[in-house]
């Protein structure tokens, strides 16, 4: 249940990626045999992920994962350009794989703008539309947001950036292999992905780069991927992230629709069966099985060691899960008060999940949110 | 490794002394739920021991199992010996907390400490 976290490599995946651990273990920049065999896995690879953002094999970099591909996009663009005079925008909801990049260079001394989000977490078009400047470089907003699952409406955003000449990068981590993404549609110049997050090995993901876009290399070394991204290839990790792109293309309809039926059960049952429940993030527009809530009185991680206890495994935004003394920000910035947001569980549902296990969730959760009310002396009080 | 202690999750998953207690003679309630963790201690004290003691907890894991050790190691005792109660006793005593955790087990100290000094207040005002 917590499969916005990680996924687990897809058998078929790893039977690709095999071959080149042992026998096929080559160089993609040697010249012979054993060398052009590694080559022509990683373009096979580059084809397979291409495919299913529907861009060109050619606009595909392969990083290390969706953080890498974040910087490269961030920080690789701003390199590309005259240094003073730029102005940034992200939004309040991101990862920290792009927030911390922002932040980083607000101290650089660029105009960063960071934007507000509306209660379900969406950035809505208008609040964009008014902090563009004429001096906009970049607009970086997440496609679908991990903690909330929110889906921002990306198509309307990057259309704003474009029509100010301003570039668009998006983060769609938890979006690709779970919802369509076609880079065109969409609209974009740029958009990070990660493999382990759809059934993919970790260690890999990909940034997409729409051609004409210019970027500044962050790596240096032997200059593999378009010189923009030096180092000998993750060959067998490219491998399987390509083999596990071409599998959730095809099973991206069957799976969406019954992971959206799971979570809509699952969400809607716990609301009813639990008071002083709160859903986070949009009801509607979210990522297929991706369930959100809070309850009030309660700590995240009480909650999570309890469900551990049960054998479920969930996730938190509480302060006592990250190690600070603040909950998470996204929580923050869709409005919730601190006390409120110490109390949230996500539940993330991915491939192998089945019916009997969200109803086990259902027949589980209840009792253990009693249980800790129990203890707690917020809730008799109903103090928050 | 797991992230606590098996004593701690003992301690958890099995609190020790929850609840409230009917005309309480001393009441300590410190922490903030912004900061995520409230802990109430509650205390009955007769002839200056602690008879019976009782917590309520909203926090993590280690803020409820701290809760639960120290309402534990203070019953029966003299309000001295409560009052000596420091929170590394408390760690100690749960075989040891996380670093980051180790506000917890202050906290619960404190709600103790706050939980006899209501009641000596009490005590010297009656007898003014």
């Amino acid at each position: 249940m917590d499969h916005s976290a990680t996924t687990p490599v897809d058998l078929r995946a790893l039977q690709a990626m095999e071959p080149y651990l042992t026998e096929e273990y080559g160089n993609p920049s040697s010249i012979h045999r054993m060398g052009q065999a590694a080559r022509n896995g990683v373009e096979t690879a580059r084809e397979q992920v291409a495919r299913l953002i529907n861009a060109a094999p050619a606009e595909i970099i392969f990083t290390s994962g969706g953080t890498e591909a974040n910087n490269l996009a961030i920080l690789g663009l701003i390199e590309a350009m005259p240094p003073q005079g730029q102005h940034i925008i992200t939004s309040a909801v991101e990862h920290h794989a792009v927030l911390d990049v922002f932040t980083y260079l607000g101290r650089k001394g660029y105009d960063v703008t960071i934007l507000p989000v509306n209660r379900y977490g969406m950035v809505e078009p208008e609040t964009l539309e008014r902090a563009m400047k004429p001096n906009t470089a970049l607009v970086s907003i997440m496609h679908a947001n991990n903690e909330i699952g929110t889906i921002q409406p990306i198509k309307q955003l990057a259309a704003i950036a474009r029509h100010r000449g301003a570039v668009f990068h998006t983060d769609a981590v938890q979006s690709v292999g779970r919802i369509p993404v076609d880079v065109k549609d969409l609209g974009v110049d740029m958009l990070s992905c990660s493999s382990h997050k759809l059934y993919g090995p970790k260690g890999v993901g990909c940034l997409y780069i729409k051609k004409g876009t210019r970027l500044a290399r962050r790596v240096y070394g032997g200059s593999q991927e378009r010189k923009l991204r030096s180092g000998t290839e993750n060959v067998p990790g490219i491998v399987g992230f390509g083999a596990a792109a071409d599998i959730a293309g095809k099973r991206m309809s069957e799976t969406m629709e019954r992971l959206s039926d799971f979570g809509r059960y699952l969400s809607g049952s716990l609301q009813r069966l639990i008071p002083d429940t709160i859903l986070t993030g949009d009801p509607v527009n979210r990522l297929p099985g991706h369930v959100s809530l809070c309850f009030k009185y309660v700590e995240g991680e009480s909650i999570l060691l309890m469900l551990d206890q049960m054998g479920i495994m969930a996730s938190s935004g509480s302060a006592c899960t990250s190690g600070s003394l603040d909950p998470s920000h996204v929580l923050l910035a869709i409005g919730l008060p601190h006390e409120v947001a110490h109390g949230s569980i996500r539940l993330s549902l991915g491939r192998s999940n089945t019916r009997e296990e969200v109803d086990y969730v259902v027949q589980v959760l209840p009792g253990i949110i009693e249980r800790l009310r129990m203890m707690s002396p917020m809730a008799e009080e109903g103090k928050i | 490794m797991a992230l606590y202690s098996e004593k701690v999750m003992d301690h958890f998953l099995n609190p020790r002394n929850v609840g409230t207690i009917e005309n309480p003679s001393g009441v300590g309630r410190v922490g903030n739920p912004v900061c995520g963790d409230v802990m109430q201690i509650e205390i009955k004290v007769e002839d200056d021991r602690i008879e019976d003691i009782k917590f309520k907890t909203f926090g993590c894991a280690a803020a409820i199992a701290t809760s639960s050790m120290i309402t534990e190691m203070a019953k029966g005792k003299t309000l001295e010996e409560a009052r000596a109660i420091t929170n590394k006793a408390v760690a100690e005593a749960l075989d040891g907390l996380p670093p980051v955790k180790m506000h917890c087990s202050n906290l619960a100290a404190e709600a103790l400490q706050e939980a006899i000094d209501q009641y000596q207040g009490k005590v010297k005002s009656n007898n003014n």
